[in-house]
C-alpha cells in the first residue's frame, strides 16, 4: 500500500518517479515510517525519590499503523505518549516524526504539529468547558488557518459522523462522557492529523461508552488513520493491529495481533466459543 | 444442554430441530453451534427418563417428525435447575502450572511463557471484538455472552500482568 504524503492526491501523476516529493521519502511504500523513537528515557522528579517513567523505548510506528500499548498502571506508558506528543521532553533519546527530528523542538513548534499533524485524546476530553461542542472542534481548525466555512463545514460532517448531530449547540457538561469523547474525538482530527495519539480514551466511560470509542478509533483506522492508543484495557486494546506490552518503563513484548502466532493451536469447536462452553 | 434444552421445552413443545435453531437464535455466534445429531441423542435420554415426552406427528411428503413436551418430572427438574447456584469459572491451572514448574525445570523461561499466553488471549480478546461487531447489535443475550468472555479475558490479563510483576 503506498501512503501519499499529506499535500498530494492518490492519483497525483507526479508522484512516483523523481518528483519534487523527496520531503516525504519514496512514494512506493517503503517510506519513512510516521514516527520513530530510539532510546527515548524520562524520569519524573517529584518529591521522594526519581521515578524512572520511561527507561530506554525504541519504538516504530509505520505510516496507517494501529497500535496500543498496554500495561498496568504506573509502567509509564501515558509517560511514553507524553512524550510521543511533545507534551513533554525526553531527558534522552531522539524522535523523528516522519523523518524530521522534532525531541529538540521549542513548545511553540511543537504547538503547530500538534495543531496540524499529531491529533491528541485524553481521558478527561478537555474539552474546553465555555465554548460549545461546535465550537470546540472548530478553534483548532481555525487556528490551523481554515477559512470559517471550511471549518464548519468540516466540524458538520465529522459531527455527523460521529453521531452528533443536534448536539452542536450544546456545552460540553450537558454531554454524556461518551459524547464529550466523541466531541473530543473530533476535535482531534479536524485538521486531517497524520497520527492520532490517545491516551485512554476510554478510561472514565462505561462499558457501553468503551464500546463505542473501540469502533470508532477502528472505524477511523480502516479508513488510514495511523494511531498510537495507551490504554490498560485488554477490549480496547485488541482492535488495534499490534500490541507494545509496557512494564517498568520499558518494552516487554511487541506483538502484530492476528497473525498466526499459534500455528501448533488446535481450532477450537466453534472458534472462540470454546470461552463461552456451557458445559454439557 | 440437557437442562438447555429442558428450558425451552418449558416455553412449549417443540421438535429438535426447532429447538437447535432457536437455541442459535438466542446464543448467538460465539455460542459452538449445537450439533443436530447431538441434540437428538439428549432428546432421547431425556424421554427414556421421563422428564419429556414426545409424540410423532405424520408429514404427508416428508419423514414423520417427533415433538417433545416437558413432563411434571422435566418441569420440576428445570424450575430445580434456576434455583441452584452456579459454580464460578475455575482459574486456567495448565497455564498455571506451567508457569508454577517453568523455573526449575530448565526448560522454559517464566517471561516467555507470559508473554506467549499474553499473545494468545490478545487474539482470543481480537476475536470477540470481532465477533461482538458481526452480531446483531440488538441481540442482548448474544452480545452479554460475548461481553463476559471478554471480562473474563480481561481478568486473565490483569492476572498475567501480576505474575509479570512478580517474577520479573
Amino acid at each position: 500500500m503506498s501512503d501519499p504524503g499529506p499535500t498530494t492526491t492518490p492519483d497525483d501523476p507526479k508522484a512516483p518517479g523523481n518528483g519534487p516529493a523527496a520531503r516525504n521519502g519514496p512514494a512506493d511504500g517503503a517510506a519513512v515510517p510516521l514516527l520513530r523513537a530510539e532510546g527515548l528515557v524520562k524520569t519524573h522528579h517529584g518529591e521522594g525519590a526519581p521515578a524512572r517513567a520511561v527507561r530506554g523505548v525504541d519504538l516504530t510506528v509505520r505510516a496507517g499503523e494501529f497500535v496500543a500499548v498496554t500495561g498496568p498502571s504506573g509502567a509509564g506508558k501515558s509517560t511514553l505518549l507524553h512524550l510521543l506528543g511533545g507534551l513533554q521532553r525526553p531527558d534522552e533519546g531522539a524522535l523523528w516524526l516522519d523523518g524530521a527530528r522534532v525531541d529538540g523542538y521549542s513548545e511553540a513548534r511543537w504547538a503547530v504539529l500538534r495543531r496540524r499533524r499529531v491529533g491528541i485524546v485524553f481521558q478527561f476530553f478537555n474539552l474546553v468547558s465555555n465554548l460549545t461542542v461546535a465550537d470546540n472542534v472548530e478553534l483548532p481548525a481555525l487556528l490551523a488557518g481554515a477559512t470559517p466555512r471550511q471549518a464548519r463545514s468540516e466540524r458538520a460532517s465529522l459531527l455527523a459522523e460521529l453521531g452528533l448531530e443536534g448536539r452542536e449547540r450544546s456545552m460540553p457538561a450537558e454531554l454524556s462522557g461518551g459524547e464529550q469523547q466523541r466531541v473530543a474525538l473530533a476535535r482531534a482530527l479536524v485538521n486531517h492529523p497524520d497520527l492520532l495519539l490517545a491516551d485512554e480514551p476510554a478510561g472514565s466511560l462505561d462499558s457501553k461508552g468503551t464500546r463505542e470509542v473501540m469502533r470508532l478509533l477502528q472505524r477511523f483506522h480502516q479508513r488510514g488513520q495511523t494511531i498510537v492508543l495507551v490504554t490498560h484495557d485488554a477490549r480496547l486494546a485488541s482492535v488495534a493491529d499490534r500490541v507494545v506490552s509496557f512494564f517498568d518503563g520499558r518494552v516487554a513484548d511487541d506483538a502484530e495481533l492476528g497473525a498466526a502466532t499459534s500455528p501448533a493451536r488446535p481450532g477450537r469447536p466453534g472458534g472462540v466459543g470454546g470461552l463461552v462452553d456451557l458445559g454439557d | 444442554m440437557r437442562l438447555a434444552l429442558l428450558a425451552l421445552l418449558a416455553r412449549g413443545p417443540a421438535h429438535g430441530y426447532e429447538l437447535k435453531l432457536e437455541l442459535e437464535k438466542l446464543l448467538g455466534a460465539a455460542y459452538p453451534q449445537p450439533n443436530v445429531g447431538q441434540i437428538y441423542v439428549t432428546l432421547g435420554r431425556l424421554e427414556k427418563s421421563g422428564l419429556i415426552e414426545g409424540e410423532e406427528i405424520a408429514q404427508s411428503s416428508r419423514p414423520n417428525k417427533k415433538t417433545y413436551r416437558l413432563t411434571d418430572a422435566g418441569r420440576e427438574a428445570v424450575a430445580a435447575w434456576f434455583e441452584e447456584t452456579s459454580d464460578e469459572p475455575r482459574v486456567r491451572d495448565e497455564f498455571f502450572m506451567k508457569l508454577a514448574l517453568a523455573a526449575d525445570s530448565g526448560l522454559a523461561d517464566r517471561l516467555t511463557l507470559i508473554n506467549k499466553q499474553r499473545r494468545q488471549y490478545l487474539n482470543s480478546m481480537r476475536e470477540l471484538s470481532r465477533l461482538s461487531a458481526t452480531e446483531d447489535r440488538d441481540n442482548r443475550i448474544a452480545q452479554l455472552l460475548i461481553e463476559g468472555a471478554m471480562l473474563h479475558l480481561q481478568a486473565d490479563l490483569d492476572w498475567l500482568e501480576r505474575c509479570q510483576e512478580e517474577l520479573e
